[in-house]
């Protein structure tokens, strides 16, 4: 184990906290609210700001939360935030600002019922909110979709690599089930902050007033009122989508390279699909796993060339049927593609998830 | 004599803050933003704080602040700004934050932001223009509208059934423990302009000594938004906005 790693069993929701101080976080803005507090709680308690310096604030609301993340983001520092559904559907103003103004951030969204004030108990029915940007106009933001406690803490310091890379809101979109949830987690070595310096060199767009006698002003603004002006920033724009696109795929395969029949899943819908396909293997079903890691950038390409070689595809998601728009516009009609999920905040056991593969794919 | 004669540099008694750009104003004739631009500005330069400085704009009027200052600024969305300014100088303690905002802005959609900010003792100062009405969508009614004052929101007058009474804001604000400086201002003199400039060069120092949150109101007028001209709109001020709101310190910890 390389030196300064360090092995713990973890909430998702304290992996992510215990990442983001490990990973040269600047700051954390929050509002309490369930499954999601410990994020909060977490780095109360280890007080970050006496060591790493970064800075821990409650603040009054989520509207002002995702503001603060505006404004820390529009500074050059590494910002995040964490919430769940209710509270995320309060930042989607924030989030539009910020993709309009090229802002880096993260946003965690530890998922719950809805619709309204719903349940607390675990759900992925913000997959469209999430997926199709959310707040108003045109824009994406960058979501990873974590299956693990591990992969809450590893996600962290790649949605800020990601964040910075393409000057992009970016979103972890967990659930209840996987912030709740404790599990062994190898933590990575810490690394500091970025000095004033390393943020200069990083980002000579940010407004801090570095330099400003040998530059031009740095003006971060989502707002622009010449219409042609405005159109040539969203063609810019998508452009900027379109590379993450092509670069930023993520997924990973379990199974399938020598399935009949293939579940699409991801986070926690992903965890439970594994021990489905394990028993759907034992009953000499060939199933395999395909689980989106980016939800955004969806792996449109990987999830066609899945459709072209299996009978049929069940999508489980802990929702009514969202992303399974999403591998239907993939598969493009190549195969049946159905939809399991359950609502409410029950999450769906791996029997019920064999019968479904089997009732709703009948030559499976 | 003729004008070139007067214009050389070893008479110039006066010009503008070097952070004052080229760029045109888009304020209407009479309006009161281009003199606390022009303050701010000054002041910036005079604390030496042009590198260390993060401006941030309200949606309003002064959305295209950051047109004509030529330091680093941040747009906020409607009424967010102190949360902005929040985490900006947590982030950059040895930086001068300000916000620059309007009252729909700051009294208004804002209110949360704004008392939120204040009441946390955060080291910044938000400038408040007060004209008592929306000037940017076209002279609606704010919550700072006098009682009885015609808008294109309320144009039989502000009633207070069916629209409530106005917020005093820097009232509010001088009640919390958490602000250091709060202060209402005017600029509609040259004595006048002398105070406000005081009472901003105040607060930035306040924030930069982390005393605490500071408030500076400045009552202003919107010619447009009343329909008077700019002279007359400075009379109307003095005689109605005045006793509404009074000019002078309301907290100087």
């Amino acid at each position: 184990m390389p030196e300064n790693e360090e092995v713990l069993l973890l909430k998702g929701n304290e992996a992510i906290a215990r990442a983001a101080i490990r990973c040269g976080c600047d700051g954390y803005f929050g509002y309490p609210i369930t499954p999601q507090s410990e994020v909060l709680e977490t780095l109360a308690l280890l007080k970050p700001w006496e060591t790493t310096g970064m800075v821990v604030l409650q603040a009054e609301s989520e509207v002002a939360a995702i503001n603060m993340l505006y404004g820390g983001g529009g500074s050059g520092k590494r910002v995040m935030t964490s919430s769940s559904s209710p509270g995320v559907a309060l930042m989607q103003e924030g989030i539009s600002y910020m993709a309009g103004a090229e802002i880096p951030g993260l946003i965690v969204n530890v998922q719950r019922g809805g619709p309204g004030l719903g349940t607390i108990q675990p759900s992925q029915s913000d997959y469209n909110q999430a997926t199709r940007g959310g707040g108003n106009g045109d824009y994406n933001v960058v979501v990873l979709a974590p299956a693990s406690v591990q992969e809450m803490a590893d996600f962290v310091d790649l949605a800020f690599t990601l964040a910075f890379r393409y000057r992009n809101p970016v979103m972890i979109l967990s659930d209840g089930v996987i912030g709740q949830m404790m599990e062994k987690v190898v933590l990575p070595p810490a690394k500091p902050r970025r000095t004033e310096a390393e943020i200069a060199a990083e980002c000579p767009w940010a407004a801090n007033g570095h330099g400003l006698r040998s530059r031009k002003p740095n003006i971060l603004t989502s707002l622009e009122l010449d219409p042609a002006e405005m159109e040539k920033k969203n063609l810019r724009l998508q452009a900027k989508y379109q590379q993450i696109r092509e670069r930023e795929v993520r997924y990973q395969t379990v199974g399938c390279d020598d399935c009949d029949y293939a579940i699409v899943a991801f986070g926690s819908a992903a965890r439970i699909s594994q021990k489905a396909m394990e028993l759907a293997r034992a009953r000499g079903i060939r199933v395999g796993l395909f689980r989106p890691v980016t939800l955004w950038p969806f792996p449109e390409r990987e999830v066609a060339a899945l459709a072209a070689r299996v009978k049929g595809i069940l999508v489980v998601e802990i929702n009514a049927g969202q992303m399974v728009v999403d591998v239907r516009l993939a598969a493009a009609g190549r195969v049946p593609v159905e939809h399991f999920g359950r609502l409410g905040g029950i999450v769906p056991d791996p029997d019920e998830i064999v019968d479904a593969l089997v009732t709703k794919l009948p030559h499976a | 004599m003729t004008r070139e004669d007067i214009i050389r540099p070893e008479n110039l008694v006066y010009a503008k803050p070097a952070l004052m750009n080229e760029q045109a104003m888009h304020y209407c004739p009479g309006c009161s933003h281009g003199v606390v631009h022009k303050l701010v500005a000054e002041v910036i330069e005079e604390m030496g704080m042009e590198e260390r400085t993060i401006g941030v704009c309200p949606v309003g009027c002064a959305v295209f602040a950051y047109r004509y200052l030529d330091i680093d600024w941040e747009e906020a969305a409607h009424g967010r700004a102190p949360a902005l300014a929040t985490a900006c100088k947590r982030l950059w303690p040895d930086r001068l934050v300000f916000t620059y905002q309007g009252d729909g802005d700051l009294a208004c959609i804002g209110t949360a932001e704004t008392i939120h900010a204040l009441n946390r003792g955060e080291n910044i100062t938000i400038i408040f223009i007060n004209n008592a009405i929306y000037g940017m969508t076209g002279g609606q009614m704010a919550p700072t509208t006098l009682m009885g004052m015609k808008t294109a929101t309320c144009p039989y007058g502000r009633d207070p059934h069916l629209h409530g009474y106005p917020l005093h804001i820097s009232d509010i604000a001088a009640t919390l423990e958490g602000t250091a400086y709060v202060t209402r201002q005017s600029v509609e003199t040259v004595a006048a302009i002398r105070r406000a400039k005081k009472a901003i060069r105040h607060a930035f120092d306040n924030s930069m000594q982390g005393r605490g949150s500071n408030l500076v109101e400045i009552v202003s007028t919107c010619s447009s938004g009343w329909k008077m001209t700019p002279e007359k709109a400075n009379r109307w001020m003095e005689e109605h906005m005045f006793p509404y709101y009074p000019i002078g310190d309301l907290k100087d910890k």
